[in-house]
Order: structure tokens, then C-alpha cells, then sequence
């Protein structure tokens, strides 16, 4: 799973109102490297929720991958460095294992090879 | 399934060959998933007839997916990853930057579609998720194109929903207990220029589904006809009107204009 899927992922039982972003908890992860491509990256840009993407970027230990503050647009037309960070963010850091943890209900959904699983229990529905 | 004895017997690469022989006059092949690079599951629905003619629309309109240039494509319910692997495939020229997700209710499939994308070298996102659950609040109106192999098998609807592979086609009463679920979800992704490509059954009444997408603004064709021993099959491509007020380009704002070319055309004939 990459953080662009966490970005876009929120949890889905019933009358949760406050269920994103999910906690990210990863116990194993790689980096794989993804073909760049600078239009998809300007495209996607303002439908990322920044904090959230910083903030499991984080959990990675990546500090200062990102500034804490979503840069203007204009900005990742003219600064290539910064567009290929998001980019590592975005789409070459993979959680193999470990979970996903609403932030309303504490619901823990698992990832396992690389699968975030977001079965509801019967209750949950 | 009569058809998982048969896939199983027999060897892989006569299934390509076959499905090479059917496509012979378009030279696409190398385009696709191949068969024995497909994982398999005991759980999980085989590429079978259904997938092939998916797949075959997806290529017959493969030049107006490429004009696209979607940005995230989706697959509801992937089962092995044949269809999406396809897809990632025949995109991957051209269309470089296109982002995949792929959705499953049974866990096998999951694995397996990640299993078969691997095989491919190509990616997409997978979640294991009852239809687009959890995505639809973030990805709502962001989904290019999506791609649906529902569970279209007219059964007892309490079929429905059984774990394993039951999932993958017991549709309930007319075969439409989850197409009729899916259709609000697509909905609800589909970006203003996204696209549905879509698997029905004529005891689905593909026609209904048709007017019921109609109402929420759609219009569609059908890409694949095809009839096999068991089943006669239609893939039908959705795709909104823009007919609605705050589209600019609407067929409804052109009357004016129309009117206007109408009456200064008949000035100048002298009508």
C-alpha cells in the first residue's frame, strides 16, 4: 500500500464522522522506485490532503521530507527537488505489514502483504 | 464450475493460443495479461469468457482510453487481476502516469490479483473492501475510468454475499442485488469525463440497467456482444451526458446558438 492510498482511504463503519486520515501503523515497508512523471504529480497535487500525507510520511521517520505546511501550486512548477519528494511520498514508500487505526472508534484494519483489508464485522455495517 | 475443470486441464499456454487465435486480426495480444501468468486460487473466479469479452471492449476502445489520459482507473471486485492487469497493460505506453486500484470482498482475490500483476510487472493499488467502501468519501469524482465484472449469475438471494468464490457471481434475483449496489457507487467516483465499462447478462435486462443509468445522466453503447454456450453477454460503456445545468458545453446551452446561426443563415439566403 503507498501513502497515496492511505491519503485516499477512511474508515467506513457506520456513523463514524471523524474517520480520517487512519492512523498509519507500519511494522514492515520498503521503498520501490516508480517512473516519475511530473504531470501526474502537478494533476494530483491539490486533491492530496496534505497533512495527512506528511503526517505518514512521518511515521516513516521522514522528518523533513516535507514541509509542514502545503506549498503553493506554483511552487512544484518551479521546484523540481520538492516535486520529487512528494513524489517519494506519494508513490514509492509500500506498508507490507501493519494496520490502519480510525481515529474516531480505535477499529484497527490490517495490512498484510501490502492489502489493507476494510471488511466490516456485522456490527460494523 | 465446469469451466475451472476445463481452464485447469488444460495447459496454459494453448488457453493463450486460443485466445490468440480469437484475436488474430488485431495482432493485440502482447497488450494483455497472459493466462499463465495468471494466479490462481481454489477461491477465486478464473479469466473465463466474461473476462475475455471485458477485456477485448477495453482494447477495442483502447485509442479513445489512451485520448483519455486518465489519471486513476479502478477495478470493482478484480477476482484473479486478469482484467485490470489488461488494462495497466495496454495503458502503460502512453499513458504513464495512470494510477490503478483494483477492489475485492474475498481476501484470495486480493492476494491473487496481486500475485498476477507482479507476474505482469505492472501495479495497481488493491483493498480489500466490499465494492469501493472506505474510498468513496476521498476518491468521489476523481475515478477516470472503472471496470466492472459483477456477480451477474441470477441465484436465491441469499447467495449473495457468501464468502469465497460465490462472491464472484451469485447476482441474486435477475443476477442485479450487487450490479444495482454498484451503479450509485460508480456514480459517486466517476470523474465528469469518466467512463464505466461494464459486464451484463441478458437476464440482467441490460436495458433497465441502461434507462436506470440514464436518469442519473449517463449515456452508453454497447462495446462487446457475444454469446457463448452458456451465456449471451454484453460489455455496455457509461459515460455522462453533460447534459446538466454547470457544464458548459451542454447540449441544452447549444440552442441558442443554434437558433441564432438558424435565423442569420435564413437572413442571408433571404428566406
Amino acid at each position: 500500500m503507498r501513502l497515496l492510498t492511505h491519503n485516499m482511504l477512511s474508515c467506513n463503519i457506520k456513523g463514524v464522522k471523524n474517520g480520517y486520515p487512519l492512523r498509519l501503523e507500519a511494522e514492515k515497508w520498503t521503498e520501490k522506485e516508480v517512473d516519475f512523471n511530473a504531470k501526474f504529480l502537478r494533476g494530483i497535487f491539490p486533491k492530496i490532503d496534505w497533512p495527512a500525507l506528511v503526517g505518514s510520511a512521518r511515521s516513516f521517520g521522514f522528518n523533513d521530507l516535507l514541509p509542514d505546511e502545503a506549498p503553493d501550486s506554483s511552487l512544484l512548477a518551479s521546484d523540481d527537488d520538492l516535486l520529487r519528494r512528494f513524489h517519494h511520498a506519494l508513490l514509492e514508500i509500500h506498508v507490507e505489514e501493519g494496520g490502519l487505526v480510525c481515529p474516531e472508534t480505535g477499529r484497527r484494519f490490517p495490512i498484510n502483504k501490502g492489502i489493507p483489508n476494510l471488511l466490516l464485522h456485522e456490527d460494523e455495517v | 464450475m465446469d469451466h475451472t475443470f476445463d481452464a485447469n486441464s488444460l495447459n496454459p499456454d494453448m488457453i493463450d493460443k486460443k485466445r490468440s487465435n480469437k484475436l488474430a486480426s488485431s495482432k493485440m495480444l502482447s497488450n494483455i495479461a497472459q493466462i499463465r501468468l495468471v494466479s490462481n486460487h481454489p477461491e477465486v473466479y478464473e479469466p473465463c469468457d466474461d473476462s475475455f469479452a471485458l477485456v477485448d471492449a477495453l482494447l477495442a476502445d483502447r485509442t479513445n482510453l489512451l485520448n483519455m489520459q486518465p489519471r486513476f482507473c479502478m477495478e470493482v471486485g478484480s477476482g484473479s487481476g486478469y482484467v485490470i492487469a489488461s488494462l495497466a497493460i495496454m495503458l502503460h505506453q502512453g499513458c504513464s502516469g495512470a494510477q490503478y486500484f483494483a477492489t475485492d470482498i474475498n481476501p484470495h482475490a486480493a492476494e491473487t490479483t496481486a500475485a498476477t500483476l507482479e507476474a505482469h510487472g505492472v501495479h495497481a493499488e488493491i483493498i480489500c473492501t466490499d465494492l469501493a467502501s472506505g474510498l468513496g468519501k476521498r476518491l468521489a469524482g476523481m475515478v477516470d475510468v472503472i471496470v466492472v465484472n459483477p456477480p451477474y449469475v441470477p441465484t436465491p438471494d441469499d447467495e449473495v454475499g457468501c464468502k469465497g468464490i460465490t462472491s464472484s457471481w451469485a447476482g441474486g434475483e435477475n443476477g442485479r442485488k450487487v450490479i444495482d449496489r454498484i451503479l450509485p457507487v460508480v456514480h459517486s467516483l466517476l470523474s465528469e469525463k469518466g467512463w464505466l465499462y461494464m459486464v451484463t447478462l441478458t437476464a440482467n435486462n441490460p436495458s433497465q440497467i441502461c434507462s436506470m443509468m440514464r436518469e442519473m445522466g449517463y449515456a452508453s453503447r454497447i462495446v462487446v456482444q457475444r454469446s457463448t454456450e452458456e451465456e449471451s453477454l454484453h460489455i455496455i460503456k457509461f459515460w455522462r451526458e453533460h447534459t446538466e445545468k454547470g457544464s458548459g458545453s451542454s447540449w441544452l446551452s447549444q440552442f441558442p446558438l443554434l437558433s441564432f446561426w438558424r435565423s442569420s443563415g435564413a437572413k442571408e439566403s433571404g428566406i
